[in-house]
């Protein structure tokens, strides 16, 4: 079936032929759509980045003069506030985490020569692409960007007259969030067939990687919980243009009808962006501590009960909303349960440490600051899923630094890991270890530089979406905390120059990549660095599990899952 | 310590949530400084040493599970104990509702706040409605019940030192409830996005001692039944006992 799809060219002579546009701009090969993937979203987060930056700098010193900006207005500053978190979760987390490492990976990983519907997979890229591009023509049309919030609450969000001359900026957003879930669903389509029907010989499911597993669930999830809220986008849309009333109370409809729409999508999308995430740092503490994870099936069942969960908590979004205050209790308890799967993983991956043998190679140290906080993530969640105390703190920063430290770990300090660890394969070339060791620090150390003292303005009953902090007298003790803040974010940013530099640099300069250059076990290590156009010159017959390493009665201490073709794999 | 950053607590069911935010903070404390204890610990212990080779544990006996698996049944049991602790205290806040000593209509809109007193003789829409803006004063020891409107888009009613937040929803009356515990001015946040100004929509909470509210009361609300004590709106007859 996978050869008959593949309308690709046949052979790397024929790639060659290909011209540029067909090998590079509109190719249909899986490994150059995953790098499309991948500078669209380092893209789109540089610019997420600086709107932070806006913000924060406006936060720490009000009314200044923000170096590259000038003063910030209020309206810019809900503009700038809106758009960073619509940026960074639908156009950078999805982007780089399905986009990028789903699609260079899954079918490597499975020792298939393609993804199942290399058109479709085209197509999803050139979808989120034009996503991108209308938001970013957001920034421009009369009256700026949505300044409506990430989550878009409606009325607000609905009748113009609320957000004045924010008419085209409102519509935009919501043109390029359902262009954006388009494109995700058909990358979902793809990564689950592929998965599933286009496994290499004895790649039975017990033996995928965990981080395919984890994005075969985040796909499904997507899928499964979307639906209702591309319903509600275009319901919205026809409310701003077309004059129709599904969510204005003055034409009968209730305003939380669309906060359901949105956090029954909007948790499980936490996951979608959370596991792949987790799937990259299960993917990387193997290799660099030479043992294999601890309980691989385990881990297998609490991502897949993770995943059923979640499409029980949204409401924990909504307890001060006005909803039913009993239906508060159940959506609490449910809540609090899904720490049970995640303290699983947790657990699991800090065993996987025991009697290992660690080397701190750039993406183990970037594995490890995901892992540290995500933990903090994780443990910061009980005080909000718990619904007595969500009434004081929801709506300040303790939920900003909560879901901060699970998305951040997840879709930057492990993006950051994965993108370090699968370079070699992806250009062929090794990055630079000082460089990239100097930017794990100044990103991790400035990351929690910038959330703890947020955790504390939170408790100190401080609010999100505050333009001007002075307006309230209860604020002024906290806020030397948002100058500390914005500092840890300047670190951050200045940390990201000897990213770039070596990124950039070693993507023509770097020393020669061999075809597995950690001794890693899973089947992207069995193939050429780069791969060659269809990814296996003979596809690879898996006779093992993933993380085989140190197996007692072996002399080197990792056994790959390929059956040895190569020299040096040989087990005897 | 990390506690030390609550503002001061002046509502009686303040102290039930400060004591729900102790309880959850010293659990998920103490599994965070565990469990990253532990990481850190094994991160050094086993650094990568010459010639050293890891041991081959996989976890696929339950007997190596254990080591994961005990210690997640103890995070179950312990979120079950959060959850029973947060019951009670979130249905005395949101769903139990005492008998008001006064009933005040609260009507938020783009960005303001209006308070209406239902006056001297306890009904609201009646000429001796007492209407306020960005004030709301009321007795301390008192019970108030409000009920909460929007004129525009959704709001929230948060006054942090009350350790109370309602949303409050366009086409909907919202009920909310609070009796605080000590004379003073708080102030009254928006705690919802709801517009370009929404960091300015600012009220003030004022609350009296007994005697310095009947002394407002009698110098600010329309003269007819002249303090009568009759405020209740609703249906229940009950007084807090103080002077309404």
């Amino acid at each position: 079936m996978a050869e008959t799809t593949l309308e690709a060219a046949h052979s790397s002579e024929a790639h060659e032929k290909m011209g540029f546009w067909r090998a590079y701009l509109f190719s249909v090969d899986h490994k150059v759509i995953g790098k499309q993937y991948l500078f669209l979203g380092l893209f789109m987060g540089f610019v997420g980045v600086f709107l932070s930056y806006v913000f924060r700098w406006q936060l720490a010193w009000p009314g200044s003069s923000v170096p590259l900006w000038g003063k910030v207005t209020a309206p810019q500053y809900y503009e700038v506030v809106t758009m960073h978190g619509t940026i960074m979760v639908f156009f950078v987390a999805m982007p780089v985490l399905l986009g990028a490492f789903g699609n260079f990976l899954i079918p490597l990983m499975v020792g298939a020569r393609d993804m199942a519907f290399p058109r479709l997979n085209m197509a999803s890229f050139w979808t989120i692409f034009v996503g991108s591009v209308l938001l970013l023509i957001s920034f421009f049309v009369p009256g700026g960007g949505s300044h409506a919030g990430w989550t878009n609450y409606v009325p607000l969000s609905d009748a113009s007259k609320y957000l004045p001359g924010n008419y085209w900026g409102g519509n935009l957003w919501l043109i390029a969030l359902a262009i954006d879930f388009a494109s995700v669903l058909m990358g979902g389509i793809n990564f689950l067939t592929t998965a599933i029907a286009m496994r290499a010989p004895g790649m039975t499911i017990w033996r995928m990687p965990l981080l395919v597993w984890q994005e075969l669930v985040a796909s499904v999830l997507f899928m499964l919980s979307v639906g209702p809220l591309i319903a509600g986008v275009v319901m919205l849309l026809c409310d701003r243009m077309v004059g129709t009333g599904f969510f204005l109370p003055e034409k009968g409809a209730d305003p939380l009808l669309w906060q359901h729409l949105f956090w029954f999508f909007g948790h499980p999308e936490v996951y979608v962006v959370a596991m792949p995430g987790l799937g990259i740092v299960q993917e990387i503490l193997p290799v660099f501590s030479r043992k294999p994870i601890f309980g691989y099936r385990m881990i297998v069942w609490a991502v897949i009960v993770a995943g059923i969960l979640s499409f029980t908590v949204w409401a924990h979004h909504m307890f001060v909303s006005g909803m039913n205050p009993v239906l508060a209790e159940p959506f609490s308890v449910t809540t609090i349960a899904i720490s049970i799967p995640f303290a699983v993983m947790l657990f699991a991956m800090i065993a996987t440490l025991w009697r290992g043998q660690i080397t701190f190679s750039t993406p183990m140290l970037f594995a490890l600051g995901a892992l540290a906080n995500f933990i903090l993530g994780g443990v910061t969640g009980i005080p909000l899923g718990t619904n007595a105390s969500d009434i004081y703190l929801h709506d300040t920063y303790f939920v900003i630094a909560h879901f901060h430290n699970t998305l951040v770990p997840t879709a930057i300090i492990a993006g950051f890991g994965g993108i370090y660890y699968w370079f070699p394969k992806m250009f062929g070339r090794m990055m630079n270890e000082t460089l990239g060791k100097i930017h794990f620090i100044f990103t991790w150390v400035g990351f929690n530089m910038v959330f703890i003292p947020l955790f504390l303005i939170g408790i100190g009953g401080g609010q999100r979406r505050i333009y001007m902090s002075s307006v309230y007298t209860y604020y002024k003790p906290l806020q030397p905390l948002h100058v500390i803040a914005t500092i840890g974010l300047l670190i951050i940013i200045a940390g990201q120059i000897p990213f770039l530099i070596n990124f950039f640099m070693s993507m023509f300069r770097g020393a020669k990549a061999p075809a597995n250059p950690w001794n890693a076990t899973t089947l992207e290590w069995a193939t050429d660095s780069p791969p060659p156009h269809e990814n296996f010159h003979t596809i690879p017959t898996v006779v093992r599990g993933p993380y085989d390493y140190s197996l007692p009665g072996m002399q080197q201490d990792w056994a790959p899952q390929a059956a040895s073709v190569q020299a040096g794999a040989a087990q005897g | 310590m990390i506690l030390g950053w609550l503002p001061q607590d002046v509502s009686t069911f303040g102290p039930n949530i400060d004591s729900v935010l102790k309880l959850i903070i010293y659990v998920v404390g103490t599994a965070f400084v565990l469990a990253e204890g532990t990481l850190l610990a094994f991160v050094i212990l086993y650094r990568r040493r010459e010639g050293g080779r890891a041991a081959f544990v996989p976890g696929e006996s339950l007997r190596q599970l254990a080591w994961v698996l005990i210690p997640v049944v103890i995070v179950a049991i312990l979120d079950v104990a959060i959850d029973v602790r947060a019951k009670s205290v979130w249905e005395l806040v949101k769903e139990e509702s005492p008998a008001p000593g006064l009933t005040v209509k609260l009507a938020a809109l783009q960005f303001g706040w209006e308070f209406t007193y239902p006056g001297p003789d306890g009904k609201f829409g009646t000429p001796d409605d007492l209407v306020q803006t960005t004030f709301l004063t009321v007795s301390a020891g008192q019970v108030i019940r409000l009920l909460m409107t929007s004129k525009d888009v959704i709001h929230s009613f948060y006054v942090p030192q009350l350790r109370l937040r309602q949303d409050i929803i366009p086409g909907r009356e919202i009920p909310a409830w609070f009796e605080a515990t000590q004379p003073g001015k708080y102030e009254i946040a928006c705690s919802q996005l709801c517009g370009n100004s929404h960091f300015a929509m600012k009220g003030i909470l004022r609350v009296l001692s007994p005697e310095d509210y009947q002394q407002w009361v009698s110098q600010h609300w329309p003269k007819s039944g002249a303090g009568t004590g009759k405020s209740a709106s609703s249906a229940r007859p009950s007084l807090s006992g103080k002077e309404g």
